[in-house]
């Protein structure tokens, strides 16, 4: 039976954690309209760029440029990892971490090779201690980011590509659906398929300066960028709601605790005052006898 | 033409640097400088790292834009640039230092063929931005 003061203790501890879980929710509340104001702006741009790419694709030949080559035999492949840099957001990078997973074993079951490029402190650290080929980390940059970290991710993440070291390369992030919804989505990065480009998209038919061909080299480079800020943008948004979510619950959490305490701790109370009027009682019984 | 204006849109992919009518903007392709007005045929160009232009009104614009595309179509152009700075934002003093800093590494010989390129770009990037805040 814990004593009133352990219970009273207990509360207090219980009270300070959720002062912490409330402020971090309000924090999370506040990046994360940020990131979604930052990820409205982003979307007429990509916009923009996958129309262009769709328009100059159903004019070339599949081999105008080299990130169109698809390779015979695969026998290595490139995955770019996004998680977050810190914890306490839930299943958050569990979840991205075993989207991860899942694709390096069935790359594996074909006999096909998996280097690793993490983005964010979690997918390096959870990937390091398994002693899984990580070719390239980035940790943190969720805190502050913008278009020019997408660039050196995406250049790094190109050049095994070019070199011939890899012949495909994947990017894994969270795809903000909403509040309560973040899904970790698979994206092929390279080879760029034009089919896939062109389906479904509006195309409009331009004079381009330089000639099509020529015009895919300035294109695909910084179409790469953007699929890569985009996978950015979408997963520090899903961080936040992930983090807020989590903590909203964490708050509630304690809620629930401290209720639940304060009735133990009345009963332990009550039990106390009740033996204490006993012994004064039983006290006072034997002083008369 | 007075009828009808062209909306020139410059975009970056942090923010929307500008959303205007104007009458004619020039624009620093990669085959050379063009400009466009209202009607303009469809057409789609790459950018060089440089400054463009807008005349509005008697009044003209000048913005350093860092590379891109610019769609044009009969009424809009939009430009699409991995950065923009219209030229009163320009910090200068910022610009010579990254010039100074590009010139240096370039003189100090050819090293890695990605490092080369990079500081080339940067010492052209800086050489627009002074060019475009010296209007």
């Amino acid at each position: 039976m814990p004593t009133l003061r352990d219970i009273r203790q207990k509360i207090a501890a219980v009270k300070k954690t959720q002062q912490i879980t409330k402020a971090m929710n309000m924090v999370s509340a506040a990046k994360l309209r940020g990131s979604q104001i930052r990820m409205e702006q982003f979307r007429p741009y990509a916009g923009a760029f996958k129309q262009m790419l769709a328009s100059i694709a159903s004019r070339v030949e599949p081999e105008a440029h080299p990130f169109f080559n698809r390779a015979e035999t695969v026998e290595k492949v490139e995955l770019v990892l996004m998680t977050s840099d810190r914890g306490l957001c839930g299943s958050f990078n569990m979840n991205l971490i075993n989207a991860a997973e899942k694709f390096i074993k069935q790359k594996k079951a074909e006999g096909i090779e998996v280097v690793l490029t993490t983005v964010g402190r979690k997918g390096r650290d959870y990937f390091r201690r398994r002693k899984a080929d990580i070719r390239e980390f980035y940790v943190d940059v969720w805190n502050k980011f913008d278009f020019s970290n997408a660039q050196v991710v995406a250049r790094d993440a190109v050049s095994p590509f070019t070199n011939g070291e890899v012949q495909e390369v994947y990017l894994i992030y969270s795809n903000f659906v909403n509040m309560v919804v973040q899904r970790p989505v698979l994206v092929p990065l390279l080879p760029i398929i034009p089919e896939a480009a062109i389906e479904g998209a509006v195309t409009q038919e331009y004079l381009t300066e330089p000639p099509a061909d020529e015009f895919l080299g300035y294109l695909l480079p910084r179409y790469i960028n953007v699929v890569v800020y985009q996978g950015f943008l979408e997963n520090s948004t899903s961080e936040h709601a992930a983090r807020m979510t989590a903590m909203d619950n964490a708050s509630s959490n304690c809620k629930e605790m401290i209720t639940s305490l304060t009735m133990v701790m009345n009963k332990a109370r009550q039990a106390a005052i009740t033996k204490e009027l006993m012994d004064i009682i039983g006290g006072a019984e034997a002083l008369k006898g | 033409m007075a009828d009808k204006s062209l909306l020139l849109e410059v975009v970056t992919p942090d923010r929307q640097v500008v959303s205007t009518e104007v009458d004619i903007v020039v624009l620093p392709g990669v085959q050379g400088q063009f400009g466009v007005l209202v009607n303009h045929i469809p057409f789609l160009s790459a950018l060089e790292i440089g400054e463009m232009y807008y005349r509005k009104g008697g009044q003209i614009d000048y913005i350093f834009v860092g590379g891109g595309f610019a769609e044009v179509t009969g009424e809009k152009v939009t430009v699409l640039v991995d950065s923009a700075e219209r030229g009163k934002e320009i910090d200068i003093e910022r610009a010579k230092r990254a010039r100074e800093r590009a010139e240096k590494r370039l003189a100090a010989g050819r090293t890695a063929e990605l490092d080369w390129a990079r500081a080339e770009a940067a010492l052209r990037r800086s050489i627009a931005r002074m060019k475009a805040a010296s209007h």
